[in-house]
């Protein structure tokens, strides 16, 4: 047996079902062992798409994702995704090939520092000298990638370290020995109760989840229903919590909704629960909630304090702090507090005009009423993501999937995929722009070969859409380099040449009609809307002011509105 | 003994992993701290190192640094001296010019106050060693500036607490404090 077969063994005996990839020199070992293993293998057309679908597999499973690559422009190709995933705390597993270690640092044909450029976006990489060393390193990169936050490994593999004969037991049991990385698991008890003290003593608390609520959604639930205490998910909480529920308030920060955002202003109390106060949610720091006392239970003792300081910090997994908190704590009776929620809730509902052509906004009310709300939503990055996540938010967690630290554009095609992978039968929504997809649209090809459900519903508003919105409210309407219209391709027959039903549409009429057809068919399908250019995402806090400074454009202005 | 709060004296115990070095300095150069000295040596368990860090920066952000040089893997102790009771020592070599009898009967005296060592003697220069704490180096070196400093080189701090004790541990006792020596 040589190195690369015991890569594969050791990723079979990990429970790897799945693994996305593209080969290349210095991985060709690992491919060869891939030809007789019980890895299934899907090839992407790009490494990058790669990381994202397996990004996306364990956004959509819980189980972490794999990605194999060649060594040099194969393993940067990787880089973006890992940053992504480094961003939005997901667990994946890059194994990358390298020039023989004879080679390395010779500048050897498509020779990287892969282990120096990785290094700041990954939780851990690993560079593997040994052959005798892989079953121990793999098993350490599972770990390091799965345990407390996850986080992104990548295993750098020499090929002569893949070639070379390896005598030990390939089955041997491994003792994850790491010192230095002990997670707590566990809240400390004092700091419970400290938490429980604050909230009982709150009149206008509101419980904020973040990402790390994707793991703990019952704990979430069971925890909000105790307690009475309405729910605000951030951007990475969506699906955490159910959107459709009346404790929620919606998503938080820049593009948050009227009500999150003044409950944010005027509540007494934060239970911010696996999330990291990223300043997109928070705004200026100086007028996030100026009167809360804020408990801040978070997995990851680094994010403790690091924007917004914590009164009674808990470090701890939610699914063990989330528990012992709610049996410290009753219903909270904060009657006053919710008729006020209330009231800014029935006065500033979802609102957009639809007298213009056709808008992003209906476009994606279109498809979440046709697709409906058990299917897994991935989107690109830009307007249409915000759109999404006020108008589609998913009810169910590791349901929605988004790019939402690192802000990727390119990541929803192959997150797509990644997801339809990790949930096979589900249908994949994906709300992207013609900008985004764009970026990564070669993976059209990743999908027909596997015909995967996946409806890719772009909104093609000919333009980049949230650098126009910018340049609009604070570059005094200077379009720079956002015009697309002129140049872009006809989707429709881009997804028919790759062998999937494409549609352009440009009409609501149309769009009623066509979407349940297509819907019905099973896809995969690419309809490709053409929306209006000057659609803006409201409401909006302008890049360095307070949540309370919110724009609220379309959603009619009150006496608190600024503008 | 606490430093000028700006200044602060870091130990970082690791695993003896290639590459752990760049990673605990990339955390510091990404948030923008000079680093002022660093200095790595194995430590008193085999497989480990002990690294000590004299870096610039606000307490916030240091303390930030701190909580995600623990979150590295190879990472097993970060201790940060400056709010504790600490002894630190530095070494340097300083070659300065000689020009004539009296100087050098000058230098020797000098030398004598602050216990430095003379390790290298030639008609036109005097390599001296010299070990202590931060400020004496620096008396040191303001000294020599008058006779002209031909080159010189220092290892960076070493820091580790003091044992337990009103005043510090028995450290105290076995040698003078350093500041007596300098003039
Ligand atoms: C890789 C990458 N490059 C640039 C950006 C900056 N950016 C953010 S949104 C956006 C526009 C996205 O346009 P499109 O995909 O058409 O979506 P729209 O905003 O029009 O809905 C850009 C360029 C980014 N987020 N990611």
């Amino acid at each position: 047996m040589n190195g690369a077969e015991v890569v594969i063994r050791a990723l079979e005996r990990h429970g790897v079902e799945v693994a996305f990839g593209h080969p290349g020199g210095a991985i060709m070992p690992v491919y060869d062992a891939i030809y007789d293993g019980n890895v299934r293998h899907v090839l992407v057309r790009h490494e990058q798409a790669g990381a994202h679908a397996a990004d996306a597999y364990y956004r959509a499973s819980g189980k972490p994702g794999v990605v194999i690559a060649t060594s040099g422009p194969g393993a940067t190709n990787l880089v973006t995704g890992l940053a992504t995933a480094m961003m939005d705390s997901s667990a994946v597993v890059a194994i990358t090939g390298n020039v023989p270690t004879s080679l390395i640092g010779t500048d050897a044909f498509q020779e990287a520092d892969v282990y120096g450029i990785t290094g700041p976006v990954t939780k851990h990489n690993f560079l593997v000298k040994r052959v005798e060393d892989l079953p121990r390193v793999i098993a350490e990169a599972f770990h390091i990638a799965t345990t407390g936050r996850p986080g992104p490994v990548l295993v750098d593999i020499p090929k002569d370290v893949q070639q070379a004969a390896f005598e030990g037991d390939v089955d041997a049991e491994i003792e994850v020995d790491l010192p230095g990385f002990q997670p707590t698991w566990s809240g400390h008890a004092g700091q419970i109760r400290k938490a429980a003290e604050a909230i009982r003593a709150a009149e206008r608390p509101v419980l904020m989840v973040g990402g790390g609520g994707q793991v703990a959604a019952p704990e979430v639930m069971a925890f909000a229903e105790r307690l009475g205490v309405p729910v605000i998910t951030t951007l990475m909480g969506i699906g955490a919590y159910p959107a459709g529920r009346d404790q929620s308030l919606g998503m938080p920060g820049m593009h948050g909704t009227v009500t999150s955002n003044r409950a944010i202003t005027h509540c007494d109390l934060i239970i911010g629960a696996g999330l990291r106060f990223d300043d997109r949610v928070t705004g200026k720091i100086s007028r996030f909630a100026p009167n809360a006392t804020v408990v801040h239970i978070d997995v990851d003792p680094a994010e403790i304090s690091k924007l917004v300081h914590a009164h009674v910090p808990v470090v701890g997994d939610l699914r063990d702090v989330l528990p012992r908190l709610a049996d410290e704590l009753g219903p909270l009776d904060v009657e006053p507090w919710w008729a006020q929620l209330r009231e800014w809730k029935a006065r500033y509902p979802e609102r957009y005009k639809t007298e213009k052509p056709l808008v992003s906004q209906e476009v994606i009310e279109l498809m979440r009423d046709v697709v409906g709300s058990d299917a897994i939503v991935a989107t690109d990055v830009g307007q249409h993501q915000m759109f999404a996540a006020r108008l589609y938010p998913t009810n169910a967690p590791r349901t929605w999937i988004t790019s939402g630290g690192l802000g990727t554009m390119g990541f929803g095609l192959p997150a797509a995929i990644g997801a339809a992978f990790a949930n096979p039968g589900t249908p994949v929504v994906l709300i992207a722009g013609d900008g985004s997809i764009q970026m990564n649209i070669q993976e059209l090809a990743t999908i027909r070969k596997h015909d995967l459900p996946i409806f890719i519903a772009i909104t093609n508003n000919g333009v980049l859409g949230m650098v126009r919105q910018w340049q609009e409210l604070f570059h005094a309407q200077r379009y720079s380099e956002i015009f697309l219209a002129d140049s872009n391709p006809d989707f429709a027959k881009v997804a028919e040449a790759y062998g999937i039903e494409g549609h352009n549409v440009f009409d609501r009429e149309t769009a009623q009609a066509l979407v349940p057809e297509v819907v019905a068919r099973g896809g995969p399908a690419l309809l490709n809307f053409v929306v209006y250019e000057s659609e803006k995402v409201f409401p909006m806090i302008p890049a360095g002011a307070g949540v309370d400074e919110m724009m609220i454009g379309d959603q009619e202005p009150d006496a608190e509105a600024t503008s | 003994m606490s430093a000028p709060s700006s200044r602060r004296v870091i130990s970082v115990t690791v695993r003896d992993e290639p590459g752990v070095l760049v990673r605990i300095a990339g955390l510091f150069a990404r948030r923008g701290f000079n680093i002022a000295s660093l200095s790595v040596a194995e430590s008193e368990t085999p497989g480990l190192s002990r690294t000590t860090f004299v870096v610039d920066g606000d307490p916030a952000t240091i303390e930030q640094v701190q909580k995600q040089l623990q979150k590295l893997v190879d990472v097993l102790k970060v201790v940060d001296h400056t709010e504790t009771n600490f002894v630190d020592r530095e070494l340097m070599l300083i070659k300065v010019a000689v020009r004539g009898p009296d100087e050098r009967v000058e230098l020797r005296q000098i030398a004598q106050d602050f216990r430095a060592r003379i390790v290298d003697v030639s008609r036109r220069a005097l390599v001296f060693e010299l070990t202590g704490d931060e400020g004496k180096m620096d008396a040191f070196i303001d000294q020599m500036q008058d006779f002209g400093i031909v080159e010189l080189i220092r290892t960076g701090r070493i820091a580790l607490p003091r044992s337990a004790g009103r005043n510090g541990g028995r450290g105290d006792a076995v040698a003078p404090p350093e500041r007596a020596d300098v003039t």
